[in-house]
């Protein structure tokens, strides 16, 4: 999408993957250069469309929204993971090297298997649990406990945080950074009554614990949640208990 | 071939496809089909709000909602399927609020509400808060809480299939067929009910709002199996979009008080509606934009203006509207606490598609006769509450509702007496035709991205904020030219895994479809009427054009056969449409 002023030249490495094999050869993961003109504004994702449409339709990557809320094209550039459309030409350099996030699956090239990923999303139960009888018109909740959980109600599930994450890399059971703060959305929402057993999950040995707050999780974040203070808050609820504490 | 047989498939999971599965999911067997990850579904880029007179922040009823909707869709609304919208958006906003969404509150608690462009009291007097809103991120906020119910309640999904082709048998619809992306194997889905639920078709134009998936699937598949497709020229462009990139900015900003300015600093929408000003219809607004351009008051001579909201200040800026100043900033480089935003008008939603009744049931002509098992709902749907102009809010309003009425319609009217049809002979032939067609295809020259960027380039400068009979030629011409090339199209890629060309493709000949129709229901609408602006024909002709356009696919490509329906009445007389 053309918005600069000039094109300059880009030189794209990405790690290829392609499981039925590079023109009879067997299937082994492979970096290939492109050379692609691009303007200053035109977002990664652009890129990728430009060498896919022009040069080789064989390049695999999922992309929707093209405007960083949908969640679809995570992928891990320059050694941080980003989604290729929020992230611009102009910001990333001419020297661009991608590859599919860590700590998952590769299925083709920057494609990589989010089903173990929203499998442990579902584990936190994700959903609002409240069996008091429902009123007529809708539950009340102040202003102040609505920014409460604020922040956490942001995830789009892309899997950057949890794709940044070493403690995931080392160990693929842990339930990672993505569902925690899905985890956390329910926790300090005052109309939620699940916190003891969400608690309960994240306190076992593939919760909370396995973070060691590194921080790479709210680096990697594309809508800015603080994920790692998220997580830090649900250990506190998990120490003392309770949701309420500060 | 792989079978499988549910009693209801859902094919996308997007707010209106997951209501319906909402409706469902306790008892009887589901499955939900969806060429992306669910929570990838456009409808998470909604950004609004979803309108209901819930009455919060002012006095409000729903029947001065449904006479805004009336009037905002230039009298082409049925008037049965707005009364229920309006009605019903009321408990299905609370439903949303039980579920869990985090919506912005008032001070009491309550759900808050904001002004929105065409939303009034009492019938026109002036702008009313109806809008039940979650910061600009209100579509995320639904499709997020549809999707952790649908976690809750184990709805069976089939992520990335793609909808290649709809089953009807013994005048009864009977299955999809779809491609799986992941190995490239076709599944066929034997059901005694289909909801289509696949969203519009935005990406046939070059400056859009839309993700890349919304390439009308369930329209196009449909239209190919005669079911007719209705009013499709009466599509929306929405004033703000970001400029050249067509990311949409929110009529949200409008609603909190943002203005448009012209190269003069006028706020130009007030010479045009004095009244509602920057929150007239969204039609009306694309028009005065494309208006004050072509005489010379775009900025720099350039065929864009101003979205301002510097004068809200950081605090509310950041309160309500965080998402779309970031958009502005990440994409344009512009700070709109202290800069303007460089606008112009965006591809943005069909208000026409597969017709349906207002229990979400497709029908298949001008008597209404009704395929038994197959629905449809959301922005694939046409009901019609938009008629000619959709009001902002009311997209998601219309989710909720009519994903709720085809689901409920489902489980307490068809299921109970519903017996599987037999599946035809050879189900998933034309599936397979269509993908060995193109995986065994030789070189031939013709490059998806040339047709893709032709037919974009003909939609925007021929099938537009503004058309006439020259323009529409021009883009029938092309439309023809491009389905004749589509089908010779090459491939670079013939591989079986994760072949996202193919699905690019296959798509690519959905919007082509999808083209079709819209420009010959433009062609033929010799009037101007909510978004269909004919240069030619600058009146609206309630005497000729009080009615439903249904375009059935013909032989000769380009040229579907025009039938047409009338429109229901009950409330509101036609009136001459003034802001």
């Amino acid at each position: 999408m053309a918005n600069g002023k000039d094109t300059v030249a880009l030189q794209v490495k990405i790690k290829r993957y392609q499981p039925e094999g590079k023109a009879g050869g067997k299937a082994e993961a492979y970096w290939q250069e492109f050379r692609v003109e691009a303007e200053p504004r035109d977002r990664l994702l652009d890129v990728l469309n430009k060498i896919k449409w022009e040069q080789d339709g064989t390049l695999t990557y999922r992309r929707s929204c093209a405007h960083g809320v949908c969640g679809s094209d995570a992928m891990r550039v320059n050694g941080r993971n980003r989604l290729a459309c929020k992230l611009l030409v102009q910001d990333v350099g001419r020297r661009i090297n991608i590859e599919p996030m860590l700590g998952f699956p590769v299925i083709r090239d920057l494609v990589v298997d989010m089903d173990p990923f929203f499998a442990k999303y579902e584990k936190v139960k994700p959903f609002l649990i409240n069996d008091e009888p429902l009123p007529r018109t809708e539950r009340l909740q102040s202003p102040e406990q609505r920014e409460r959980y604020d922040d956490t109600t942001k995830c789009i599930l892309c899997g950057a945080c949890t794709g940044s994450c070493p403690s995931v890399w080392a160990n693929r059971e842990w339930v990672g950074p993505a569902s925690i703060v899905n985890a956390h959305r329910f926790i300090f929402d005052s109309r939620d009554r699940g916190t003891p057993e969400r608690l309960q999950i994240l306190g076992d040995r593939n919760g909370v614990w396995r973070c060691r707050t590194i921080f790479n999780c709210s680096e990697a974040c594309p809508r800015g949640i603080h994920v790692t203070e998220a997580i830090e808050e649900v250990k506190r609820a998990i120490v003392y208990n309770s949701n309420e504490v500060e | 071939m792989n079978y499988h047989k549910f009693d209801v498939v859902i094919v996308g999971a997007g707010g209106a496809g997951l209501m319906a599965a909402m409706q469902l999911a306790h008892n009887s067997s589901i499955a939900v089909i969806s060429k992306l990850y669910p929570t990838r579904s456009h409808t998470g880029a909604a950004q609004g709000g979803v309108a209901a007179a819930l009455g919060n922040q002012e006095e409000d009823h729903w029947k001065w909602h449904m006479f805004d909707t009336v009037k905002g869709g230039d009298y082409l609304v049925d008037q049965d399927a707005a009364e229920a919208l309006t009605r019903e958006a009321i408990d299905a906003v609370y439903d949303l609020e039980h579920w869990g969404l985090p919506f912005n509150r008032t001070d009491d608690g309550k759900i808050d509400q904001r002004r929105f462009g065409g939303h009034t009291r009492n019938f026109g007097e002036g702008p009313v808060r109806r809008s039940c809103y979650a910061a600009d991120r209100t579509g995320h906020m639904i499709l997020q809480t549809m999707y952790q119910q649908s976690v809750k309640n184990q709805v069976h999904f089939f992520n990335e299939y793609l909808m290649l082709d709809l089953l009807m048998n013994d005048g009864q619809a009977c299955g999809v067929v779809a491609l799986c992306l992941r190995d490239g194997s076709i599944h066929v889905f034997h059901a005694k009910a289909i909801v289509l639920a696949t969203g519009g078709y935005g990406r046939a134009w070059r400056v859009t709002s839309n993700a890349l998936a919304c390439t009308g699937d369930g329209m196009a598949v449909a239209y190919r199996r005669g079911v007719p497709l209705e009013d499709m020229e009466m599509y929306q462009f929405h004033p703000t979009g970001l400029y050249k990139i067509g990311i949409l900015l929110s009529e949200a900003a409008r609603g909190e008080g943002a203005y448009l300015l012209n190269s003069e600093g006028e706020r130009f929408c007030i010479r045009y509606a004095p009244t509602l000003q920057e929150l007239a219809p969204r039609d009306m607004v694309s028009r005065f934009i494309v208006q004050e351009i072509a005489e010379g008051r775009g900025i720099d001579g350039k065929d864009y203006v101003y979205l301002s909201v510097t004068h809200l200040g950081k605090e509310k800026i950041d309160a309500k509207l965080p998402d779309i100043t970031d958009f502005a900033r990440n994409y344009l480089s512009v700070e709109p606490y202290y800069e303007p935003v460089p606008i112009q008008p965006t591809a943005h939603y069909a208000m026409g598609g597969v017709p349906t009744d207002i229990d979400g049931r497709v029908v298949m002509d001008e008597q209404n006769t009704v395929m038994p098992g197959l629905y449809a709902a959301g922005e694939v749907a046409c009901v019609s509450v938009h008629g000619a102009n959709r009001l902002g809010t009311n997209s998601l309003v219309d989710l909720i509702v009519f994903g709720r009425r085809a689901g409920k319609h489902i489980a307490q009217k068809w299921l109970p007496e519903a017996e599987f049809a037999p599946l035809p002979e050879d189900a998933e032939a034309r599936a397979i035709e269509m993908v060995e067609g193109l995986l065994g295809r030789k070189s031939t020259g013709v490059t998806q991205e040339a047709i893709r960027q032709e037919m974009r380039d003909t939609m925007m400068d021929n099938v537009g904020v503004v058309r006439d009979e020259q323009t529409l030629l021009a883009a029938r011409d092309k439309i023809v030219d491009l389905k004749d090339r589509y089908a010779r199209i090459s491939m670079m890629d013939t591989t079986r895994t994760f072949n996202t060309e193919l699905m690019e493709v296959l798509e690519l000949g959905m919007l082509l479809d999808c083209c079709e129709a819209t420009v010959a229901g433009a062609l033929a609408r010799t009037e101007s009427r909510g978004a269909h602006y004919r240069r030619d024909y600058e009146k609206r002709d309630d005497a000729n054009f009080l009615k439903h356009t249904l375009a059935y696919q013909s032989e000769t490509p380009g040229q579907p056969e025009l039938r047409y329906k009338p429109v229901v009445i009950t409330e509101f007389q036609p009136k001459e449409r003034k802001y």
